[in-house]
Formats: C-alpha cells, structure tokens, sequence
C-alpha cells in the first residue's frame, strides 16, 4: 500500500520544527507503525539524510516507551493499542499520516518524536510505592486480598506510563497516570497506610511538574493503550480530599521546583494542533 | 588462569546461612562513604540499587533508556518461581533445587542454585509486601499454576504481566531511594566502558545519549545488571535495545565470559510475517497448560486446521512425551517444532509454524474461562496477525528469548576483576545450559534484593581502596578509547547501514549457531562473522554527529560488539564437543534424537578470557562437580 508520511521534524529544544512530508510506496500491511518507519529511516540513512528519531524498546506494547500522534490520536486510530502493536492494515491505500511527539509543557521536546517523560519518574518518586526496606516482609499469605480488591489494584497496576494520556488531555494532565498508581496502591491493604501521605505528595508533584489540572472530560481514558478507567481519578482525589482533611494541621512537604520547565510551559505552539 | 568460585565447603543447605555469616559488615555509618554504581535498572539493577540504598550506600543506577522503568524484564509475562508449597502438591526447596539442576541440563552450578531456591520464598513475601499484585483465590490467598516442564503449581503470576509488576515493584523501592537521596538515577545515560585501576574495578565510561557528553564516574564497586545478549541474532524476543555493550566492555578489559554458546530458544512465538520484521513477539508459555500442539500428519497438507480431523493430526508432544507432554522444557519443545516444520509439516504462510490448539481446553473450562487466563495474551496475538484465537488455532514458532551464557562470575557474583559484581542474565550463574520458564524473574530478584547486598559488603569491608581522580592514566585511557571508537564509527561513511550488518550477522547466527549446529556450520560462521566485521569497519554509514541523541550512533556502536561476541559464540559451541541444553550439537544426539552430554569431557564452566583482536581467546574450565543431584540423561517421557 502506498502512506504520506507527515512527520514532526525537531532537531532539538531550540529548533521550531516543522512538518516534513515522506511518501512510502511499498507499505507491507502486516508490518506495525514502528516498522514502517524503520523501513522509512533505512531508506533515509541510505540517501544520506539523518532518520527520524523514535522512541521504542520491547515493541510489545508493555515497556511504555514508543508513543506519537497519529492524525491527532495518541498511538494511533486502534483501542488499547500501542504503536508499537498497530498493524499497518489499519491505515487506508493512500492515507496521509500526520505523526507528531506528545505535546505537553511537563515533557519538553528532546528530539523529532522523542520527549523527555522524566516528570513520570518524579511524580513516582514523591510517593508512589510502598514504603517496605528489603527483608521486612511477612509471609505473603499473611495477609489475605480478596480476587475482587487484587484484580481491581491490577486494572490500576497494568499502566505502562507512556504518556498518552496525558497528550490526550486539553488541559496536558497527568491524572489518569497518577491516579492509576494511587489507586493500585491504595486499594490494596499493604498500602493504606500511606495512603494520605502518598496522594498528597504525588498531586504535589504532578502540579509543580507543570501538568494541567483535570476537568473530567475523560480523552484520557479513551486514549489509554491499557484502558485504565477513569475512577482511578476518582480515587485519587478522594485520598486526596482525605489526605488534606486529615492532615490539615500538619505540615506537608513543601516540593520546590525540580526543573527549568517545571514552572510553566515556554512552548510557542499551540499543544493540541493536529497538523 | 585459575578460577576460585568460592563456593562454600560443608552441607548445601546451610552454605549460604555460612557464607553470609562469614562475610565482613562494612559499619552503618561508613556505608555513605561509599560509591557503587549500578548500570541497569532491570529486575537485577532496580533491586540492587533499591536495596543498596536502603542500606545507607551511595548508589549511582545507570540506564540507556528514558526511564529506569523501561527495562526490558518488564516484558516477562508468565510468572516468577518460588518453592512455597502454597498448594500443598510437594514442592520444597530441594525439588525446586533439583528441578532447576535438572533442567540446566547438569551445567549449573549446585550451591547457586541452592541458593536461588532457597531465597525464592522471600522472594516473594518482598513482593507482595511493596504491593506487587499476584493473582489470589476467592479466599484471599496467593493462586499458583504449573509452567514450563514442572510438574508442582509453584509458579507466581500477575495476569499475563508478571514481569512488569515485579518491575514496578523493584522501579518503585528504587524512586523511593531517589527520593530520599540515596540513589541517583542517569537514565539515557550509557555505560561503553569500565574503570580498571590496579586490577579492580573503580568506574565506568558513560555516554549522555541526549548530549552526547562523554562523562567518566567514579566508584568502589560496579555491578552490572545490563541483561542478556539475544539480539546478537537480530530477531529475538528481546527489547530493541537489549545489548552486549556492557558485559562485552568489561570482558574486553579482563572480565571472563562464561558459556557464551548457552542460548535459550522460546518454543511458543508469532511466526515471521516478512522481511522488514523488527522482532518477535513472545506468547507467554503458560498457554502450553491449556493449548495443545500439533501439525497435520502428512506432509504439505494445506488445509485449514479445522478442516484437518482429529485422526490426521499429529499432537507430537504428547506423542513422544507421554508423561509431561506440551509442558516439557523449553529446549526440547522447541527442537521438536523444528524437527516436524524441517519435515515438510509446518503450518501457515511460511511452512515455519505449530499449531496450538485451544479448541479442547474451552470445550472443557469454557470461554470465559480462558479468558480469564490469557485474555490479554489472546488480545495480542489477534492484534498482530489478526486472527482470533478464540476460534482458529494460533500459529507459534520459536525464537530466541535468553541467554545463559554471560560473565562469569563466583558464588559471591563477582567477575574476575574484583570490584566488578553481575547480576541477572547478565551473568551466566545459575541455569546451565537451560533455563526452566519463572525461573529468570527468581534470579533477577534474588541477585538484586537478597545476595549483592551482602556480599558487596564483604568486598568493600575487606578491600583497602583509595581515591581516584579523573587525571588518572587509566580513567583517560577509557575515556580516549571510547571517543575513537564513536569517531571512527562516524568517519567511515560508508553504503550500508547499521541494521543491514545486524541483520545479516542475525542470519548467520540463527543458520549455523542457533536451534541446532555443527562443526562444519560453526566454522562457516566464524569465517563470515570475521569478514563481515571487516566489512562493517570499512563500508557500515552512521549519519549525524556525535554531539546530540543520535539513534544510529548508539546502535553503531552496539552491533560493533555483536559482531565480536557472535564469534566467541560459535568458538564456544564448535569446542562444546556434546549437546546439552539450548546447545543441540547434530553430531551429538541419542538414537531417538535427544541431546547427548558427555560428562566425562564437558562437564565444566567453559570461560572465555579476551586477548586483543585478532587473536583466539584463552579457555579456562570450571570443572562442575555434582554432590546432590546425579548427572542422569533427562527424560520427558
């Protein structure tokens, strides 16, 4: 089959970038998104041009790191797929692809497709695990979770952080990210006793990161490659409610700035354009 | 060279007990005065640098990726092993021991993996303890299945997603360390040499992938947890990134490869659907515990599956292995599948595929059932080839997924340059010459959370190290050596580019040292592994600079060091006179086609020591001895 590739090209944070056009003549159908532009990028390298960097690694759609706009659409047309997973018979014969980097002011452009999604490492950082030192653990039937509690913390757990969510939403909110790992956390036993810490620290970090606020509109969700449900926003602001409530009169920890672009967004584009 | 694995004398159940006594404490309020780094942050690197952390260390964790949690354990699906005994069908730590020894084909070594089955319990008590959602029973308890050639429930899983959870576990205990500002996390950040000063490891040489700064760290101690090297065969199971460079590194600066001709070969994979294929995707193992496998009895039957009938299938495994049939262990599932497609009985477009047939298992648990089980699995594969499986047997074929072979390293995990510890598949400790499925995640883990830990302890509590500055002569040395090599690699400017000579290194490599080799094709290879490398350094084109994230850079320099390693690989298998394991030699085989070991002449460690290019690398033996379990021909029947 025959694509237009219209591809973000960016050389660098300083660079503007620009659109540029790449016809492909002889797409395999059975070969997935990433797999068409390795064949793009040989056929670039070979006519001495540099190939468009892309972020992927297991091309399993487990590992989080592949993910672009197709035609507006984080990971493309397909439900609970990742790009790395999306066939090329999806696509029309003679369809224009526009492909673009997620665009959010909390992850900066690195390079053509690649940003930096360090912001994710953060918010985990300020409270998401369980705070439980190597060799302090009791039996794992010590404590019992019942089917129904595990698999609704597994339904959180199974977000691979890869950001579409995020480049789904108008106002560029990490919520459904954040809120997955709060609710798989708190949903489980092992992990109430945090439980009020761990959302406010984490909804601290996520606005000093320079995400949006959420206003339920749920893009997110549909965008999810792993379908996390929108309750899990709920659940963080609940904890979150809760956490404030409880720990009104005491000092919570203040998070500074970590990062240049943290304090607001410097990008000239308009983050939502399509083409 | 002579080879001390330090292993411990008296009985193996209390070895490690003994060990772990015997080894020197470094002081809690000297631990922050030292520096270990970390270079990956999969199971075995996330771990380590988490436990390191909380033991008051000073921890720098090193990643090639965006983030640490991109490693590549996290594509693990089927589940972790642990001689819990949960369902009371008569695990212990002595089966799981034995079954591991067994499964290695008696080419592991017994105390380490003693070990190993030993620390699996606590496994998985940490795991559950960070939050780690194992699948459960109604009443509340931990749910076990059987996988991969056992025949107890003692394998631990988290939907078809295991690997990830325990990922996120470890990825989790690791942010929790940076946020308290024990561990630093270098993510993008590539290690493409090691620090040797005075014989010991001292550091590392790192390439800021976003910058292209060249940056050197100093430390007391390095651990690499960088993985297995499966990519040398192009296609692979293995992340995109998955490489050498690391171990390759540190063995060029003296550290010994063990085994390198290990290769494990993962029976149940998507076919290859065509030139342009990137890698193969894994179909957890597990469903071998409810599908079953066969292939039409007659040669070239082109029918649908559902239009073969029963009396004109061939369920080749349950045929030749009545006893454990579709779950016997990797290593022979996948050379029968190659035997019956070999034969002119393979299925699908290519003639290289099995069928695995869900049809009776949802006639007797029900849909719903399955679903439960594979859902997510079952998904995947309708993604890729847009089948349903639900309906139409799924196509599967092997493919390489792990490495046993890696650096060798004592019961301590420290290479032969002291101050250098590898943990995980990176090094080549406990699996022999096969690994059972659920037991990679066991040693990852167990490496990271519950043995580096002490016995790093041990080297730094016993070892006088002084400081090092960056003017030392060795640390410019490093540094200068890595700047040739991206430079040179930039200034040839050749035709071909990089993927091209992976490619066609992957082919040699699958044709003479992959699912089954001779001395003849071993030899082949060698020769054009040699002119190929020759050709890559003449003609191979990397475009851009060397200053920014340039992703043909980064792969220039990976593949540069497969095409080493694919040699030392088939030296290895061509010296490997015997068959065991992932190595299946044709010049070796039973009457009735199963692997033949020689014990007598085979039975050691084969350590590979690197004497500069060009010249045969030198080959210690590790004699193995048996105590516990008696070498005897493996039977699946």
């Amino acid at each position: 089959m025959k694509l237009t590739l219209k591809i973000w090209r960016q050389t660098g944070r300083k660079d503007k970038g620009r659109f540029v056009s790449y016809a492909m003549d002889d797409v395999n159908p059975e070969m997935s998104m990433l797999e068409c532009l390795d064949v793009l990028n040989e056929t670039l390298i070979e006519r001495g041009e540099e190939p468009v960097a892309f972020e992927h690694d297991c091309r399993e759609g487990i590992c989080g790191s592949c993910g672009f706009m197709i035609n507006g659409i984080p990971h493309g047309p397909l439900p609970a797929t990742t790009v790395c997973q999306l066939t090329m018979r999806h696509f029309k014969d003679g369809e224009e692809l526009v492909i673009e980097p997620w665009r959010a002011a909390a992850f900066p452009a690195v390079k053509d497709l690649v940003v930096d999604r360090r912001s994710f490492d953060r918010i985990i950082a300020a409270g998401g695990y369980i705070s439980v030192s190597t060799g302090n653990a009791p039996d794992g039937n010590a404590i019992l979770v019942s089917k129904e509690t595990s698999d609704r913390a597994m339904d959180a757990a199974a977000c691979i952080g890869c950001g579409a969510c995020v480049a789904a939403c108008p106002n560029a909110s990490s919520a459904l990210f954040t809120g997955a790992k709060i609710a798989h956390l708190s949903i489980l036993p092992q992990g109430a006793p945090e439980r009020d810490r761990r959302a406010l620290n984490m909804v601290a970090q996520m606005n000093v990161e320079g995400f949006g606020g959420c206003t339920n509109i749920g893009e997110c969700t549909g965008a999810c490659p792993k379908e996390i449900q929108l309750e899990v926003i709920a659940t963080m602001n609940r904890d979150f409610i809760r956490g404030s409530w409880k720990r009104r009169d005491q000092d919570v920890r203040t998070v500074k700035p970590m990062t240049e672009w943290s304090t607001g967004s410097k990008l000239k584009i308009d983050p939502h354009a399509t083409s | 060279m002579a080879l001390d694995s330090r292993i411990p004398t008296g009985p193996i159940e209390q070895a490690w007990e003994k060990t772990r006594f015997d080894l020197k404490l470094v002081n809690p309020a000297n631990k922050r005065k030292h520096t270990i780094i970390v270079v990956g942050s999969g199971l075995a690197g996330a771990s380590a640098s988490a436990t390191l952390g909380e033991l008051g260390y000073n921890v720098k964790c090193f990643c090639f990726q965006d983030s640490p949690r991109r490693a590549h354990s996290i594509a693990a699906q089927g589940g972790i092993n642990a001689a819990k005994n949960y369902q009371n069908d008569g695990d212990s730590i002595y089966r799981l021991f034995y079954d591991t020894v067994k499964g290695g084909d008696f080419r592991s070594r017994e105390a380490n993996v003693y070990r190993l089955a030993e620390i699996s319990v606590k496994i998985i008590d940490q795991c559950v303890a960070q939050g780690v959602p194992f699948a459960r029973e109604y009443g509340g308890s931990l749910t076990n299945r059987s996988f991969g050639g056992a025949q107890v429930s003692r394998t631990f899983y988290a939907r078809g997603q295991t690997g990830q959870q325990l990922l996120l576990g470890a990825y989790q205990a690791l942010e929790r360390q940076v946020h308290a500002g024990t561990v630093e996390m270098l993510a993008r950040t590539e290690m493409l040499d090691l620090i040797v000063i005075d014989g010991k490891a001292r550091g590392i040489v790192a390439r800021n992938l976003v910058t292209g700064e060249i940056s050197t760290y100093i430390a007391d101690a390095v651990v690499l947890a960088t993985g297995g090297y499966g990519n040398v065969y192009y296609l692979s199971t293995n992340a995109k990134g998955s490489n050498v460079t690391a171990s390759w590194r540190a063995h060029k600066r003296g550290a010994l490869f063990a085994n390198p001709c290990y290769t494990q070969i993962h029976p149940t994979c998507i076919p290859v659907s065509g030139d342009y294929q990137s890698k193969l995707t894994l179909m957890s193992e597990s469903l071998r515990n409810d599908g079953r496998i066969w292939v039409p009895m007659n040669k070239g039957d082109k029918r649908k599956p559902d239009q073969i009938p029963e009396a004109e299938r061939d369920y080749y495994l349950e045929r030749r292995y009545p006893s454990f049939g579709n779950l016997v262990p990797r290593d022979v599932a996948s050379r029968n599948a190659k035997a019956v497609c070999d034969e002119g009985r393979g299925v699908g477009p290519s003639g290289l595929g099995v069928y695995l047939d869900f049809a009776d298992a949802i006639r007797r648990l029900g849909e719903q059932t399955i679903r439960e089980r594979y859902g997510n699995l079952f998904d995947m594969y309708e993604r890729i080839t847009d089948e349903n499986p639900y309906k139409v047997p799924m196509r599967i074929y092997p493919a390489i997924h792990y490495t046993m072979g890696g650096l060798w390293v004592d019961y301590h995990l420290q290479s032969t340059i002291p101050g250098l510890f590898v943990l995980g598949e990176a090094n080549f400790s406990d699996h022999g010459a096969n690994r059972l499925g659920a037991s990679a995640l066991m040693q990852g883990l167990s490496d990271g959370y519950f043995i580096i830990p002490y016995t790093i302890g041990n080297y730094l509590a016993t070892n006088k190290l002084g400081k090092v500055e960056e003017s030392n002569a060795e640390v410019r040395n490093a540094v200068a050596c890595v700047n040739e090599t991206i430079s040179k690699l930039l200034s040839i400017k050749g035709k071909r580019t990089v993927d091209s000579f992976h490619r066609e290194l992957g082919k040699i490599m699958w044709e003479y040292c992959g699912m089954s080799r001779t001395a003849e094709g071993l030899q082949k290879a060698i020769g054009q592994i040699r002119e190929l490398r020759d050709d890559y350094w003449q003609n191979v084109t990397v475009p851009g600079t060397g200053a920014d994230l340039n992703q043909s850079l980064e792969k220039a320099g990976r593949v540069a060091d497969f095409l080493e390693l694919g040699e030392l690989m088939c030296i290895d298998a061509l010296e490997r006179n015997e068959s065991c394991g992932g190595h299946f030699r044709e010049e070796y085989q039973t009457p009735d086609g199963e692997a033949q070991r020689d014990d007598d002449q085979f039975s050691y460690v084969a350590a590979w020591n690197y004497r500069g290019p060009g010249n045969r690398p030198e080959l210690t033996k590790e004699p193995l001895e048996f105590e516990y379990v008696h070498p005897s021909q493996r039977s699946y029947k």
